[in-house]
């Protein structure tokens, strides 16, 4: 990438094309499809967290007037155990089938165990009570502590632990274990002057996403099928439903309507193989919701976490060991991001000593899904926590701690390699020289400081940019526009080309009208998606300099593209984008440009948070009274929605630290499912979130770019946790930091 | 005439190719009982293919499904990649994201 490029578009803040639908009420979601002759699905859910399903009878429901069809897990032709990719990574595909409609067992409650259709939404649910269905109510597994002993009621009698040199004997909630090491860390320690060893424990919590799940189908025996749903993926919609429906991907096609958040949850399905089943057997088109309720208790949430961390460091500031043992609570069926929690929780440091235990954990709760960073976020609480304690220890500040240790270009990661050009240490003095981080606290106040490392991923992005002959066009993209991509593609396309933005229209294409994407996750999108827009807005380029050849009698390479027109660099003569579009026709027909990536060298990106908290020592509400994020975005395409992934990973991380948690009944049953009782940041919770833009290009990327959506979710939870332990002067080792805990601390400080 | 092409000689057998390094992550070392290994190889079937004739218990492991980075650029889909000569490999498991 040449550091002297200058743009025309890229960094500006443009107006985004899909914003006036939005705010008219005109964009259209999941739930806004009908189709005609449509009918109406719910979902029977298990009343209990933990059973046997001993009997299930649908017939007296099926025989009810109004009722059309009727669907259970028998209904599901094709589950094995193959492996099916999701947002978390691999889903086995028969603990897929059995979230989506429970088999001989329910493993949380709310798992959904029947589905009926009905002529209308209020006949279904009358339906729904004359299912008979008999348990046999066995014991719930809600903790972490009582899932891993040996003795635990098991929710899956045939799963033994992975990871261990032997295959344990005996059946265990731990799906798996594995280690992660580097160097010695006995050795580490041995080195330290000084230890901190804490455990720490964050709860389960949900992405928050305004829209529910929702979609409309309509299943067509005799040619394609049609999926209309709320997805940050509907290629990968697509495979899960056609896996589990065992159709052929040709058969299906899956339309992703606007989408109203997402941030990892709806990177895979529940919803759209129960209503295809319900279509086929009525013959009719079905739409299916989730209401609130439902959300929370059916869909997945984030990891409940439990983790030890120990690190050690010198008295002149060099940390000399980390260590930390970590368990995930994975839900109902196996594959949490616990692994991911112990590659990222020490990655922000260059450290030489490094060993990391993790434990996949099955309970009674819904199967976890993807939440922004997966996995990262925990596991770099503890971390971040322990190592704000050891500057403190030490007697150096935070700030200066984080940067003589910061990992940068070249450090070994745990996890394998050497990290590539980076911008920790960047994003550190950027912290250290705000006018935030040098504002004096006052009396009562506290203050947090964390770093957050994230991967972020490349893959497999497709574009097509089809010309019309006014000189316009089309960008055909197959990622869901969950944060304002569109304008981001948008303004790389108009790079490229050098015609106006407005002349170009984004749209996003379904499953037939765009080859494979990979879903809108990872932090790929503006990343692998865009050098796909580049690869194609290229190619139109090409194209049109060699009309304009043909149309000049020279040789392609004797035309020039300069700001949206062509050159003869062999004579005379200059021709618009538009000259050359109105006369495609003569000149050899449609002009379309291509690009089919799967995309490499996304550049890691490291985010730095600096919370402020003053706290109500009568009540222990915490009130956010300063607060500013600073990333490492390679390149801004589009500042605004850059600034907006830091401050929304921000209020989301806050929410996490502060109040939001699932509060389970000692019967495994959610007591605050909805969003009076789980409380997510309102906008009078928040001050304004200040943003720092830092700018270390990733060099894979024409423009530079690095993803921005997951890593600023991570350090909110210590940056905030550390700002009420600062304010009240305690040790801080658990979130949420809600009022009842945090009281509970000051009363035991004394 | 010969072309360059046909005279060229196996990379394999040549002295002055540098081998590549190879190292293993905690669960891999559960199979290899080493931390890592050098390998000649001109692309991942063949580096696979060494791996597990050196390390027989590696097929019980998950290695064909893991990702890997090739001297720091990771690759999901490895089949048909390269590998450079002196090059440091990691392998490791998949990451996606939310």
């Amino acid at each position: 990438m040449s550091e002297a490029k200058k743009f025309n578009f890229i960094g500006q803040r443009t107006i985004r094309p899909d914003g006036h639908d939005k705010v008219t009420g005109k964009a259209n979601y999941a739930a806004d499809l009908a189709l005609p002759g449509m009918i109406w699905g719910k979902i029977l859910r298990s009343p209990h967290a933990h059973a046997k399903i001993l009997k299930l009878d649908t017939s007296k429901a099926e025989a009810m007037l109004g009722v059309m069809s009727v669907a259970t897990f028998d209904d599901l032709p094709s589950v094995s155990n193959e492996a099916i990719q999701s947002g978390e990574g691999a889903i086995d595909s028969l603990d897929l089938g059995r979230n989506v409609l429970a088999r001989d067992k329910v493993l949380y409650h709310g798992h959904a165990i029947a589905a009926i259709a009905a002529k209308t939404e209020a006949i279904a649910e009358k339906a729904l009570e004359l299912i008979d269905v008999e348990y046999e109510v066995l014991t719930p597994v809600l903790d972490l502590h009582e899932a891993m002993k040996a003795d635990a009621p098991l929710l899956h009698e045939d799963m033994f632990t992975q990871g261990y040199p032997e295959q344990p004997e005996k059946p265990s909630n731990i799906a798996a274990r594995h280690e992660l090491k580097m160097g010695d860390v006995e050795a580490g320690f041995a080195e330290a002057d000084v230890i901190v060893e804490r455990d720490f424990v964050t709860p389960t919590v949900h992405q928050g996403y305004i829209e529910p799940h929702a979609c409309t189908v309509s299943y067509n025996t005799e040619g394609q099928s049609m999926v209309w749903c709320s997805t940050q993926g509907h290629f990968d919609v697509r495979a899960s439903t056609a896996k589990l429906l065992a159709m052929p991907l040709g058969n299906l096609k899956v339309i992703a309507s606007e989408i109203g958040g997402g941030f990892g949850g709806k990177t895979t399905v529940y919803l759209e193989p129960i209503a295809l089943i319900l279509s086929r057997k009525s013959g009719r088109p079905v739409k299916m919701m989730m209401d609130r309720d439902e959300v929370f208790r059916a869909s997945g949430p984030a990891s409940a976490a439990r983790l030890t961390v120990k690190v050690g460091g010198k008295k002149d500031g060099t940390i000399t060991a980390m260590q930390t043992s970590i368990a995930y609570e994975a839900g109902a069926f196996k594959g949490s991001p616990a692994m991911i929690g112990g590659m990222t929780a020490f990655t922000p440091y260059n450290c030489a000593n490094v060993y990391c235990e993790t434990f996949d954990v099955v309970v009674n709760k819904p199967k976890v899904a993807a939440y922004r960073a997966p996995g990262a976020p925990q596991a770099e609480f503890g971390a971040e926590m322990a190592v704000s304690e050891l500057a403190e220890k030490l007697g150096i500040d935070p700030v200066d701690l984080r940067l003589q240790n910061a990992a940068k270009e070249g450090t070994q990661t745990v996890y394998g390699p050497k990290l590539k050009a980076v911008g920790l240490v960047e994003c550190l003095e950027a912290a250290k020289n705000s006018p935030h981080y040098k504002t004096e606290l006052k009396e009562g106040e506290g203050r947090g400081i964390a770093s957050g490392f994230w991967f972020n991923i490349g893959g497999q992005s497709s574009v097509t940019i089809n010309m019309n002959p006014d000189g316009t066009g089309t960008i055909v993209e197959g990622s869901p526009d969950i944060g304002g991509s569109r304008a981001s593609m948008q303004m790389m396309a108009a790079e490229e080309l050098g015609i106006p933005l407005n002349d170009l229209k984004p749209i996003i294409g379904d499953t037939e009208s765009i080859p494979y994407n990979q879903s809108t996750g990872g932090s790929r999108t503006t990343f692998a998606t865009g050098m796909a827009v580049i690869e194609a807005a290229q190619d139109v380029v090409q194209q049109l300099k060699e009309r304009a050849a043909s149309l000049w009698n020279v040789t392609p390479d004797q035309v020039e593209w300069r700001d949206g027109s062509a050159i003869n660099t062999a004579g005379e003569g200059q021709m618009t984008c538009a000259e050359i579009c109105a006369k495609c026709e003569k000149t050899g027909g449609q002009i379309s440009g291509t690009g089919n990536v799967n995309a490499r060298g996304a550049g890691p990106s490291f985010a730095v948070h600096v919370c402020d908290t003053k706290v109500d020592m009568e009540t222990g509400k915490v009130d956010v009274i300063r607060y500013t994020a600073i990333q490492d975005a390679g390149k801004a395409i589009h500042p605004s929605y850059v600034e907006g992934q830091f401050q929304g990973g921000a209020a989301q991380g806050i929410g996490w630290a502060l109040n939001e948690e699932y509060v389970y009944n000692d019967d495994g049953v959610m007591e605050n499912a909805g969003f009076l009782d789980y409380r997510i940041p309102l906008a009078s919770d928040l001050p304004m979130i200040d943003t720092i833009i830092v700018e270390v290009p990733n060099n894979f990327h024409p423009y530079g770019v690095r993803g921005v959506g997951e890593s600023g979710i991570i350090p909110p939870l210590a940056a905030v946790g550390y700002a009420v332990g600062d304010a009240i002067g305690a040790n801080v080792s658990e979130l949420p930091c809600s009022p009842p805990r945090v009281l509970k601390l000051i009363q035991e400080k004394g | 005439m010969l072309s360059a092409a046909c005279v060229e000689v196996d990379p394999r057998k040549r002295l002055d190719v540098s081998m590549a390094m190879v190292f293993f992550s905690g669960e891999l070392q559960r199979f290899t009982g080493e931390e890592k290994t050098s390998v000649v190889a001109l692309n991942y079937r063949e580096l696979l293919g060494e791996l597990h004739n050196k390390y027989p218990d590696l097929k019980n492991s998950e290695i064909t499904e893991m990702a890997i980075a090739i001297d720091g650029e990771i690759v999901h889909e490895p089949l048909l990649e390269l590998i450079p000569e002196a090059a440091e490999l990691h392998f490791f498991h998949f990451i996606a994201g939310g």
